[in-house]
């Protein structure tokens, strides 16, 4: 069907970009920004409070910026940039116009607009119930109906992603099978509508429980559904980060996947199954049987966990592959060495791939098993872990394809490209730090979600070894790394947007409706022609025996606190 | 535009006008190109071994008297 929609064609990539599809895309982006800025700001004042020598809030305050820091980075932050992505992998990426986007509009609107209610409901102060909100504690009703309607937007905007699919095969602007990005956004959108799906279901009749519409709700209930909910909202990440690498390495190297094949059945395995990891929230949970848990966790979750590995391999190998063609192929690792380095989109994307695997990962699976779940479950173990797969790998991840974004959609130059080159080393080692030694102190014991860990107003206190203080300590100094980070990215895009060169502007005409090839590998179907990926293989050898040491060490650790006679 | 590399063992293209023969698409292909089968299964498996069988089990433990 033809249409006089506007498009521009981009100067670096080749790839058709409809305005209207462009403007969704910046605008979700900028949002998510900023409240990845609010978020941050949060997250940096509870590790100080964290943090023995300087707990900087009283316990009231605590609670209130845990509960909006979870929220604005966990959910408002990833899903508003997670809906460009979607706009970026259907309507750019298969050269076709958006479907209606109008409505998609309108799903903007509901998510700003929620996500600002719940914001207001929770720094009034009679909302801090955490991210998890369990019931029977009761947050204000526009809490809920704020989160209600993010939801509902970003239902949306998952819908215009399907439909926008249909529009590119009604117009044939596509042969054969959609990309492979394009097919893990599709991936991430499948997992978001379940996502939102369970939320609505659990959510809605906590919002008319708290207007005293409904008597009771059971937080056995309460927990099983509104997990399904809230792990599988990170695991959105996941499939939409996992594309992020593979755009990246597409547009940086020109790498094609190993394997399209395979890789697509990565994505296929975390459709099918990547949803089920909730269950390891409820491993010690009364009420439900090993069966559920274990077919849940330590079945189910391994398959998932197979495509991870499977998406581990075949990103850092399809660039070696690309590399190696490029004549890079002394010895195992020149073509990572002479990686671009001092580019931040593919060195945020690279430590967000390396600390996602290692620490994100393996101790997802290590936790994932119902027995060594008891020594770390409900401590700060646990974010230690979301941590190293929400901040370090997502987030970064996000940041990394921001500086790819800027000049592509935005069409401006980065402004203080030295920063911008520090800052995914900065964000990730603080990010890094953040999880290790929040895994660290949870292994030691120290709980998840209290104020005070000394519990010194307690009738009983506790003194935890001199090590978790430690752990503590040094989980406030990594905080302090990955602020900074992250106030040098919030810098330089802010920068950029406003006062940075602008880039020539492409090719503006109407569309015809019909094709044109993109010039990037992004768009293409295809996998690298008999790669040679020795290095990839020697990096996932030092993967596995981590993982299998580290599986080890904690069985053995589980053995001494629960022995057997 | 996509475009299908045969040389690297990927999927034959759909027919098109200048190739009035359509070779065989694999089934494993017909199901990744399907999005709304993949939207079907999910929803439905996370629903089913997560969702409704943590349900029922939870309705099934008995009422304290």
């Amino acid at each position: 069907m033809a249409t006089n929609e506007q498009y521009r064609i981009c100067p670096a990539t080749g790839l058709r970009i409809y305005r209207s599809a462009e403007n969704l895309i910046k605008a979700n982006a900028v949002v998510a920004v900023v409240f990845l800025a609010v978020g941050g700001l949060f997250g940096f004042m509870v590790a100080m409070t964290r943090w023995k020598a300087i707990h900087l809030l009283p316990a009231k305050w605590f609670y209130l910026v845990l509960t909006a820091h979870g929220l604005d980075v966990l959910v408002v932050w990833i899903i508003f940039f997670e809906m460009a992505v979607l706009y970026f992998a259907s309507a750019v990426l298969l050269n076709c116009r958006l479907a209606t986007p109008k409505l998609a509009w309108t799903g903007f609107a509901l998510m700003l607009i929620g996500a600002v209610v719940t914001n207001i409901a929770v720094l009034q102060g009679g909302s801090s119930v955490m991210f998890t909100s369990y019931v029977p504690m009761r947050a204000a009703p526009h809490f809920y109906l704020g989160i209600i309607l993010f939801a509902v937007g970003a239902l949306i905007g998952c819908f215009i992603f399907l439909g926008t699919l249909i529009i590119a095969k009604q117009e044939r602007t596509y042969k054969g099978s959609i990309p492979l990005v394009t097919f893990g956004a599709l991936t991430a959108a499948i997992i978001a509508i379940f996502t939102i799906a369970t939320g609505a279901i659990i959510l809605i009749p906590t919002f008319l429980w708290s207007l005293g519409y409904i008597s009771h709700i059971d937080p056995l209930v309460y927990r099983t559904i509104w997990w399904a909910f809230g792990h599988s909202s990170q695991q959105i990440n996941v499939a939409a980060h996992i594309s992020i690498w593979y755009l990246i390495a597409a547009v940086i190297f020109g790498a094609k996947p190993l394997s399209e094949k395979v890789s697509r059945f990565a994505f296929l395995l975390y459709i099918l199954f990547l949803q089920l990891a909730s269950a390891h929230h409820l491993l010690v949970d009364p009420g439900i049987s090993s069966e559920w848990k274990i077919f849940n966790t330590s079945y189910a979750m391994y398959l998932a966990v197979l495509g991870s590995m499977i998406h581990g391999l075949t990103v850092p190998g399809s660039i070696e592959a690309a590399q190696r063609r490029k004549g890079y192929n002394n010895g195992l690792f020149e073509w990572l060495r002479k990686a671009p380095w001092g580019n931040p989109a593919f060195s945020g994307m690279f430590l967000s791939l390396i600390l996602f695997g290692f620490l994100g990962g393996i101790s997802g699976v290590v936790m994932g098993v119902e027995q060594i779940n008891l020594i770390m479950h409900n401590t700060l173990y646990v974010p230690g872990h979301f941590h190293a797969t929400v901040v370090a790998g997502t987030t970064l991840a996000f940041m990394a394809v921001t500086y790819l974004l800027i000049p592509l959609i935005f069409q401006r130059e980065l402004i203080l490209p030295g920063w911008a080159r520090v800052q995914p080393y900065l964000f990730g080692l603080g990010a890094g730090g953040i999880s290790v030694f929040m895994m660290g102190a949870g292994t030691l014991g120290v709980p998840r979600r209290h104020w005070d860990i000394s519990m010194a107003d307690a009738q009983l206190p506790y003194d935890f070894p001199g090590a978790a203080n430690l752990m503590m300590g040094l989980n406030g100094m990594s905080a302090v790394l990955a602020t900074l980070g992250g106030f040098i990215f919030i810098v330089v895009v802010v920068g950029s947007l406003l006062f940075g060169k602008r880039i020539a502007v492409g090719t503006t005409e109407a569309a015809s409706g019909s094709g044109q090839p993109a010039a990037s590998a992004v768009g293409r179907y295809g996998s690298a022609e008999a790669p040679a990926v020795p290095g990839t293989l020697a990096m996932v050898g030092v993967f596995f025996i981590t993982f299998i040491l580290y599986y080890f060490v904690n069985w053995k650790y589980l053995a001494e606190i629960w022995p057997l006679r | 535009m996509v475009h299908s590399d045969d040389k690297t063992g990927n999927h034959p293209e759909p027919p098109t006008e200048d190739n009035s023969e359509p070779e065989r698409i694999p089934v494993m292909q017909q199901i990744l190109d399907n999005p709304f089968l993949l939207l079907f299964l999910g929803i439905t498996i996370p629903a089913v071994f997560y969702v409704i069988w943590g349900i029922m089990e939870i309705v099934h433990i008995p009422i304290a008297k």
